[in-house]
C-alpha cells in the first residue's frame, strides 16, 4: 500500500544511490582504464574512458621493474603469522576474561583497554630504537612479533562476543566429564567463537595488507618490503614521476587482493563494523 | 560465572588455584605485549623526548630544550593547524553517511550492491587510493578538472600545487574513502530504533522532518559520538596520504600533519629525541581532547 508520494520519494532515493555508487566507483574505473592506456595516450584532451589502443604493457613493466613477487610474499608472511597465531592468543585471552574470575581480573583488563589510548606515534621511535638494537631493521620481525602477543582490540571484540555466546553450564560440563582448561578453551570455547574469530581475521587481513607507516619506517631493502612500501616508492624509483599508466598499474596490482578477500568475507567486514562500532 | 557454586567443597580449592594458575597463563600474551610494546616504549619515549640524540651518536641529555624548540618552530604551528583544519572533513562525512543511511534504510530492490559501491572506497589500501587520487587531482590532465571544465566551464584549482588547495584535496579523498564505513554504522543504528516512536509522532501529526529531527538524530546520538571521537583520533595521527600526495609537506608545507612532522623529524633527520618530544605533545593532546569529548557526552549522548 504505496502512496504515491512514497513512490516519488522511493524514485529519488534511487537515483540519489545510484549517482552516488557511480561516485564511489569511476576512480577504480578512470584508474583501470589509465592502466590500460599507453603513455601517448594518456594526457589526451578530452580523457578517454575505454583506452584505444588498450595494452597490458604497464602491468608487465611495473612487474619487471618493480620486485611486487616479493611485495607480496612479504606482506602475506607478516598475515600469516599475525593472524595464524595473534588471533588464537587473543581468543585465549579474551575467552578467559569473558568466563572466568580471578583476582585484578578487572584492573588487568582496564590496564589493557588503557593502551588502546597510546598513539603508535608515541611508541614508534622507542619502538624502533629497540628494534635497531637488537638487529631487526630490515626484516620483518618488527612487524610480525609484537602481533603475535595478540591485538587489545580483537581481545575486547572477542570478549564481547564470548561473554554472550558462551554457555557457562557449557564449560561447568565439560569440567565435571574431567575437561582440563586448555581443552575446555579449544572444544567449546574456540568453536563457538568461529563468527567473531572470522571477522577479526577479515578485518586484521585488511589493517595489516594496508599498513604503511610501520612497514615504511623498518623495510629499506626493495625485496624486503612489503606491497605497499614498494607501490608508495613505485614513482622515486622505478618509473618515471609522470608514468601515471605505469603508476595506476601498480595501483590496481595492490587493490585486487583486498578487494577479492572483501568480495568472499564481505559479510563479515559490515557484522562486525556495525558491532564494533556500537558496542565500542 | 562458570565456578560458582564449586568453592565450599575442600578438595577443590586446589583445583581453583590450579585454574587460577591457567587464567593468568591465557591472559599473560597480550599483558606482556603491552609491557614491553606499550608501556616500556611510552617510558622510553618520555626520557628520549629531553635528550639530543642521533642514534649513531652518544645521546646527550638537553632538559626542557626540545620542547621550548618545539613551541619556536614555525613548522610545527603549520602542521598542528594542517591537522585541525583537517577535521572539517568529520562533520562534513557525518552529514553525507547518515543521508545515504537514511535513503538506504528501506526495503530497497539491489540494496546489497549500493552498500558494497560504498564500502568498496573504505577497505581499498590507503597507498593505492592516494596514487590514484594524485592522479585524478592533477592541475592538467586530471578527470576532475576536467569534470569542472565540462560543467562550469571553469579552470579547475590547482588541487595538490596550490596551499590553498592541497587541505580541502585531503578532506574531498577523506569522504569518499570514509563515508561507506560510518553510513553502515549509521544503519545499524536507524535499524536499531524501535517504529512505535514514530508511530507515536505520527498520531501527533508530526511530519517526515519533525520526526528526524526529534526522535532520529538523538536516538542516533551514540554512534555520532563514537564517530566524532574515532574520527578526531583518526584525523590526528594521519599520515599515509600526505607521505604519498604532498611531498616534502607540500607548497609551503600545507600538507604536513603533526605525525608527517613527527616522521620527519625521527626517520629523515634522524632527531629522535626532538621527535619524541613532538609525539608525546601529539600523545597528550590526543589524551586530553578525548578525556573533554567525555565529560562533553554526558550533556548531549543519549543512553538508555
Amino acid at each position: 500500500m504505496m502512496t504515491k508520494q512514497d513512490r516519488i520519494v522511493r524514485g529519488i532515493v534511487y537515483a540519489l544511490l545510484t549517482a552516488g555508487s557511480f561516485l564511489m566507483l569511476a576512480p577504480f574505473v578512470w584508474t583501470v582504464s589509465t592502466s590500460l592506456k599507453t603513455q601517448q595516450h594518456v594526457f589526451d584532451v578530452p580523457p578517454q574512458w575505454i583506452p584505444k589502443p588498450a595494452t597490458l604493457d604497464n602491468y608487465v613493466d611495473v612487474w619487471s621493474k618493480a620486485p611486487l613477487a616479493y611485495g607480496f610474499l612479504n606482506s602475506a608472511t607478516i598475515v600469516v603469522f599475525v593472524l595464524g597465531i595473534g588471533l588464537f592468543t587473543a581468543a585465549m585471552a579474551a575467552y578467559t576474561f569473558a568466563k572466568y574470575e580471578f583476582r585484578f581480573k578487572e584492573s588487568i583488563f582496564m590496564a589493557l583497554l588503557g593502551t588502546m589510548m597510546i598513539p603508535y606515534s608515541v611508541v614508534m621511535i622507542p619502538q624502533y630504537i629497540g628494534f635497531s638494537e637488537i638487529g631487526w631493521v630490515d626484516t620483518l620481525l618488527p612487524l610480525i612479533v609484537p602481533g603475535l602477543f595478540g591485538h587489545i582490540v580483537t581481545v575486547f571484540f572477542f570478549r564481547q562476543f564470548m561473554q554472550g555466546a558462551i554457555p557457562s553450564d557449557l564449560i561447568d560440563a565439560a569440567k565435571i566429564d574431567g575437561c582440563g582448561y586448555f581443552r575446555t578453551f579449544v572444544t567449546v570455547g574456540l568453536p563457538i567463537a568461529k563468527p567473531a574469530i572470522a571477522a577479526q581475521a577479515a578485518l586484521g587481513f585488511m589493517g595489516i595488507w594496508n599498513d604503511f607507516l610501520g612497514p615504511l619506517i623498518y623495510l629499506h631493502t626493495p625485496e624486503r618490503q612489503t606491497i605497499q612500501v614498494l607501490i608508495a616508492s613505485m614513482q622515486s624509483n622505478y618509473i618515471s614521476t609522470s608514468n601515471y599508466p605505469s603508476m595506476m598499474a601498480a595501483s590496481i596490482v595492490a587493490l585486487v587482493p583486498v578487494i577479492l578477500v572483501f568480495f568472499f568475507a564481505q559479510r563479515y567486514f559490515i557484522e562486525s563494523m556495525a558491532i564494533t562500532g556500537i558496542k565500542g | 560465572m562458570a565456578n560458582n557454586g564449586a568453592s565450599t567443597a575442600k578438595p577443590v580449592t586446589g583445583f581453583k588455584r590450579k585454574e587460577a594458575m591457567w587464567c593468568y597463563l591465557f591472559i599473560a600474551p597480550p599483558v606482556i605485549g603491552f609491557l614491553i610494546f606499550g608501556l616500556a616504549p611510552l617510558l622510553y619515549s618520555l626520557r628520549l623526548s629531553t635528550m639530543e640524540w642521533d642514534i649513531l651518536t652518544s645521546p646527550t641529555g638537553v632538559g626542557l630544550a626540545n620542547f621550548r624548540e618545539m613551541f619556536a618552530d614555525e613548522k610545527f604551528y603549520k602542521a598542528l593547524f594542517n591537522t585541525a583544519y583537517l577535521m572539517i572533513g568529520i562533520p562534513l562525512g557525518m552529514i553525507v553517511s547518515l543521508l545515504l543511511a537514511v535513503m538506504m534504510n528501506r526495503p530497497l530492490k539491489g540494496i546489497s550492491l549500493f552498500r558494497t559501491a560504498y564500502y568498496i572506497p573504505v577497505i581499498s589500501p590507503i597507498i593505492a587510493v592516494s596514487l590514484l587520487w594524485q592522479w585524478m587531482l592533477n592541475y592538467d590532465y586530471g578527470i576532475i578538472n576536467e569534470w569542472i571544465w565540462q560543467l562550469f566551464g571553469v579552470q579547475g584549482p590547482n588541487w595538490l600545487g596550490d596551499p590553498n588547495w592541497v587541505k580541502p584535496s585531503f578532506i574531498l579523498m577523506g569522504l569518499w574513502g570514509g563515508v561507506g564505513g560510518t553510513m553502515v554504522l549509521y544503519l545499524a543504528g536507524l535499524q536499531g530504533i524501535s517504529t512505535t516512536y514514530y508511530e507515536a509522532a505520527e498520531v501527533d501529526g508530526a511530519g517526515r522532518w519533525a520526526k528526524f529531527r526529534s526522535i532520529t538524530l538523538p536516538l542516533l546520538s551514540p554512534i555520532h559520538f563514537f564517530v566524532i571521537v574515532m574520527g578526531v583520533i583518526g584525523t590526528f595521527q594521519s599520515f599515509s596520504q600526505m607521505y604519498i600526495m604532498a611531498t616534502d609537506g607540500g607548497p609551503e608545507y600545507s600538507g604536513a600533519t603533526i605525525v608527517y612532522y613527527i616522521f620527519q623529524e625521527a626517520f629523515k633527520y634522524f632527531r629522535m629525541g626532538y621527535a619524541s618530544a613532538v609525539a608525546w605533545a601529539l600523545g597528550v593532546l590526543i589524551f586530553i581532547v578525548t578525556l573533554i569529548q567525555f565529560r562533553f557526552s554526558k550533556r548531549w549522548v543519549y543512553q538508555d
